[in-house]
């Protein structure tokens, strides 16, 4: 058993989002579970990162580093809940 | 930009000559997945080919294991980079499986227990190109590597040899699978380095 | 400002170790120099890039081991795993004066923030307590209040990082109190049977489920879902308790 948790890609996410995603909320389109991305259950990051579901272990999202592109699939993810300093 | 790190060498590795563009040669076997191992019970295995009609053609283990097969010896490339030479493998030919199926499909789709899907055009199967491999080294295949029995397509990168191999869905269309879809290529040589969307 | 403060944390520095010790024998602690290090939060990380001659790559995440004062090094504290790529290098090859290439911080979610008026339960197992060790090290910097506790496992009394610091933590500061789990061989004056996490440690060393405490759990996969379920059944709610999963086995 060697799998990590979302914490392990706020490094990658942080190359394609403008703040720390891993404290955003996603919503899963399998179950309807809903928490932060730091939650899902990864495995990777070779040849990619998988985000499954922490409660129905549904893939939520993936990563994949090419050496010039990041790719982000996020069909897994109803909605992703961004919190943003309020004005 | 980067340095080098003084003194780091990394995994044991050579990078030889005849290797495909970008590998390096290893002498273990990385375990790579995406996704929990499932651990399928041989009397739950079957591996079902379904036509693009939606004829349905079954196997059970047993009579998956009853089939003629071939001791292979082949060379596999990793798109993570790593390539093992010389490998050896016990499995059904696909040519023996598709011997019987009444198809004009020019692409499938491999799938796998636990949900991993790849897209294989069928003549990349075809002519002693592709088995569904139960044995590895001499061994019945780990589960982590894909046991009880894994698809092996070695002339492309290893992501098309699905591990808990289940089944092949022929289709008219070619359509990305798992690492397809997330961004990985849809043909995938690893002689022309075809490893992402685009390359 | 806030997209120079991402590219800051986005773009890969050359870290130069400045100094370094040993908590454990196979446990060492680099000191680095960070040009421009932005600060950081306690429980946020770090990714590490190391190339070798023929370009090959490899990545791994740390966690910061320091509080951010403002200024000064900030500090790694690794283990070493016998069959790893990285770690090895980084305990055994690595010297004063090398230069490391990293980028961060990074990590938001398994964060302690010191506004945070909850009183804290802290979960480690084994290397897990590196993170966790920051966040009781920002508490001291800023002297805070919030009662501090650390419920930390290891394997033998050998395997306790940074016990000396602990020890005179707990001695000089009323709020924090720290409990050692042993899970293979117990100190040879302790009544302590070894044994793994379980409900009796965490209900007699946490905080009550209705003090509303915030619990940070950070180990091996196996022991953080264990001492996570067993929070969630003792009553604490799951939206109090954050986890980081270190990998490898229990």
């Amino acid at each position: 058993m060697n799998e990590l948790d979302g914490n392990a890609m706020a490094g990658d996410l942080l190359e394609v989002f403008a703040a720390d995603a891993t404290s955003a909320r996603f919503t899963c389109a399998g179950c309807g579970h809903a928490d932060a991305l730091a939650t899902l259950r990864m495995w990777g990051p070779a040849p990619g990162r998988v985000g499954r579901c922490p409660h129905c272990e549904d893939v939520v999202l993936r990563v994949v580093r090419a050496p010039d592109r990041i790719f982000l699939d996020l069909r897994g993810a109803v909605r992703l809940e961004f919190s943003v300093s309020g004005s | 930009m980067g340095i080098i790190s003084r003194g780091f060498g990394g995994r044991r590795r050579e990078s030889v000559p005849g290797l495909p563009p970008g590998q390096y040669l290893t002498h273990d076997f990385p375990v790579l997945s995406a996704g929990p191992t499932p651990r399928i019970p041989l009397d739950r295995w079957h591996f079902t080919i379904t036509t693009e009609t939606g004829e349905q053609t079954s196997w059970t283990w047993g009579e998956f294991t009853a089939l003629p097969f071939e001791d292979v010896t082949v060379d596999i490339h990793c798109v993570t980079k790593w390539s093992k030479l010389g490998t050896t493998w016990r499995g059904v030919s696909m040519d023996t499986l598709l011997e019987d199926i009444d198809t004009t499909a020019d692409y499938t789709m491999v799938h796998s227990f636990g949900g991993y899907t790849t897209n294989v055009p069928m003549d990349d199967l075809l002519d002693g190109k592709a088995w569904i491999a139960y044995k590895f080294d001499g061994e019945d295949l780990d589960p982590e590597h894909g046991g009880p029995a894994r698809m092996l397509i070695p002339h492309l990168y290893f992501w098309k040899s699905a591990k808990w191999v289940n089944g092949l869905q022929l289709i008219n269309e070619d359509e990305p699978g798992f690492w397809e879809a997330a961004g990985y290529h849809m043909y995938g040589d690893p002689w022309l380095e075809q490893r992402y969307q685009g390359d | 400002m806030a997209r120079a403060a991402v590219s800051g944390r986005l773009t890969w520095r050359l870290a130069t170790v400045t100094g370094s010790r040993w908590e454990t024998p196979s446990v060492r602690t680099l000191v680095l120099d960070v040009p421009d290090w932005p600060g950081h939060l306690p429980g946020q990380h770090i990714d590490l890039r190391l190339t070798a001659p023929d370009g090959y790559r490899a990545q791994r995440s740390y966690s910061i081991a320091s509080a951010w004062a403002g200024t000064g090094p900030i500090e790694l504290t690794v283990q070493r795993l016998d069959d790893g790529e990285v770690s090895p290098y980084l305990t055994d090859t690595v010297e004063v004066g090398d230069q490391l290439e990293l980028r961060g911080p990074v990590g938001g979610w398994f964060v302690w923030r010191e506004t945070e008026p909850a009183p804290v339960l802290l979960v480690a197992g084994g290397s897990g307590v590196v993170p966790l060790m920051a966040m009781i090290r920002a508490r001291g910097a800023v002297r805070g209040r919030q009662p501090f506790r650390l419920i930390y496992s290891v394997r033998t009394p050998a395997d306790v990082c940074y016990a000396e610091e602990l020890r005179r933590r707990v001695r000089d500061d009323a709020g924090l109190d720290v409990h050692l789990l042993y899970t293979r061989k117990a100190p040879e004056d302790s009544p302590a049977t070894p044994k793994r996490i379980d409900v009796a440690t965490l209900n007699t060393h946490g905080w009550p489920p209705d003090f509303g405490a915030s619990c940070f759990v950070c180990g091996p996969t196996g022991f953080v879902e264990a001492a996570a379920d067993i929070l969630v059944a003792l009553g604490h709610e799951p939206r109090r308790i954050r986890t980081e999963r270190f990998g490898g086995t229990s």
